[in-house]
């Protein structure tokens, strides 16, 4: 549970998908990952399928694997639920070698595992090749209302200064010869926690006063709109529209 | 905690995206009417960096594993439930995008679990426990632990709900609800205790931040030395 390291996935480069405009490839993402959960889970060729197509995008975007591989432990715990599935499910139960699970929860199972891993892979691919500032503009292209994108975009920029501000309070406390091994260690870290809050809190007031200081009105001036050719609109869906087709065809044909 | 792609089926999750979206809306509404006007989005941005930077911390709970804060009643009792879910949509949303945590499908469910219910169960419970405590200062981190406390098993019966909608594979729904609801107990006592001190701490420091505390502070009273005639 939770979330994992906190940086960023993105790198820069220059491949197919880095070049996308960023509306293309959220739209293009969630469009994707929907046909891939659309597919009824007993197919799962078409599943494993799909999920080589993530594969293949995520080879596309010409990242080192060693950047890649670590985003797929965040499926751990539901990897772990997908393996104690076949065991708890009911339905018909089959013979796998010395156990007898249930069918229908081996089924489903297997499509769980599938179509994460899918969803994680091409997450992957949109994260490693968009900026966070773009991941801002796309949302504001596409009209999400502003206090959203506002957060958002305070959130992609003092992110690192405020993770910054938590190692230095845990530099300090090291230095101290404090160490968290216990649970008699939370009222320390919880403190910490609590200073941290503050130390957020203030720093917005001081953000807001400069930017008021210097003109701010309530919304932010939107420069460089985000512009998509034809073209790049088809790059960008044509996953998913792989995918759409993939899950119309074992629909109508069981 | 959070839920990937394939977890429920398609129709839940746009159905949870539908009902997120919504509710997202209307806590856009009543933040700007209550508790922050378009102008102070700075302070609502930095909110949303401490939740996702407060989920950092670890704080180890024995046997070389540790846990970490969720902050959904954490964030509701400090800034208030609708800028708590507004700072919440967006931590998730960024986490699902820009770190591939939590599906990119399932983020109307991940939003509505722990945005919407773990944020107004956590409130409401502890508005309500403020409402029987002492007005005194003290009691507001009381009243946020138990809100974290119930809030998080609360939740988890939520997903429980939503799994018997759209669930993956047919399992018995009280074994599943024993299950996830047992477990988060514990969790939601590990989050009541760390939202305790470190409400605690904000309170001693600086209790006009806290949004529960509102109308709950000592009146000041100014005092100038006797003038001498």
């Amino acid at each position: 549970m939770g979330s994992g390291p906190g940086e960023h996935l993105h790198v820069e480069g220059d491949s197919p998908l880095h070049r996308l405009p960023a509306h293309v490839k959220l739209i293009g993402l969630v469009a994707f990952v929907l046909a891939v959960v659309a597919v009824p889970s007993p197919a799962h060729a078409v599943l494993a399928g799909l999920l080589l197509l993530a594969v293949g995008l995520v080879l596309a975007t010409r990242v080192p694997a060693r950047h890649v591989l670590p985003r797929l432990a965040v499926e751990t715990p539901f990897a772990v639920f997908a393996l104690v599935l076949p065991f708890v499910a009911v339905g018909p139960q089959v013979e796998l070698g010395p156990v007898s699970v249930s069918q229908t929860g081996l089924t489903a199972a297997v499509a769980l595992l599938l179509k994460g891993t899918t969803g994680v892979l091409a997450a992957v691919a949109f994260a490693v090749t968009t900026r966070p500032r773009d991941l801002v503009r796309a949302l504001q292209h596409l009209r999400v209302p502003d206090p959203l994108v506002l957060i958002a975009s305070f959130m992609v920029r003092y992110v690192d200064v405020v993770a910054d501000q938590l190692r230095r309070m845990k530099v300090a406390r090291a230095s101290r010869g404090f160490s968290a091994r216990s649970v008699r260690a939370w009222p320390v870290l919880a403190a910490g926690t609590g200073a941290l809050f503050i130390r957020s809190y203030e720093r917005g007031e001081r953000v807001h006063l400069a930017m008021v200081s210097r003109g701010w009105t309530g919304r932010m001036p939107m420069t460089s709109p985000l512009t998509a050719t034809r073209r790049d609109w088809a790059t960008g869906l044509a996953p998913a529209l792989v995918a759409a087709v993939a899950a119309a065809t074992v629909m109508m044909v069981p | 905690m959070h839920v990937p792609d394939g977890f429920l089926d398609a129709p839940t999750s746009v159905a949870t995206g539908v009902v997120a979206a919504g509710v997202v809306g209307a806590s856009l509404v009543r933040a700007s009417r209550r508790e922050l006007d378009e102008r102070t989005a700075p302070l609502a941005g930095l909110v949303a960096v401490f939740v996702f930077a407060a989920q950092m911390v670890n704080f180890p709970v024995g046997a070389g594993t540790s846990g970490h804060l969720l902050g959904a009643a954490l964030a509701a009792v400090l800034v208030g439930p609708a800028t708590a879910t507004l700072c919440l949509t967006v931590v998730l949303a960024v986490q699902a995008f820009l770190f591939a945590d939590g599906g990119v499908t399932a983020l109307g469910t991940n939003v509505l679990l722990m945005g919407v219910v773990g944020v107004w169960v956590g409130y409401g419970v502890a508005r309500a426990v403020l409402s029987v405590l002492p007005r005194r200062l003290p009691s507001i981190p009381v009243a946020g632990a138990v809100g974290a406390a119930v809030s998080v098993p609360v939740a988890a019966l939520a997903f429980t709900g939503l799994y018997a909608v759209g669930g993956a594979a047919p399992i018995p729904l009280g074994s599943l609800a024993t299950a996830m609801v047992g477990w988060h107990l514990l969790i939601g006592l590990g989050e009541a205790a760390i939202t305790f001190l470190a409400v605690s701490s904000i309170v001693a420091a600086r209790p006009d931040l806290v949004h529960v505390a509102r109308g709950r502070m000592p009146a000041l009273e100014l005092r100038t030395p006797e003038v001498v005639a």
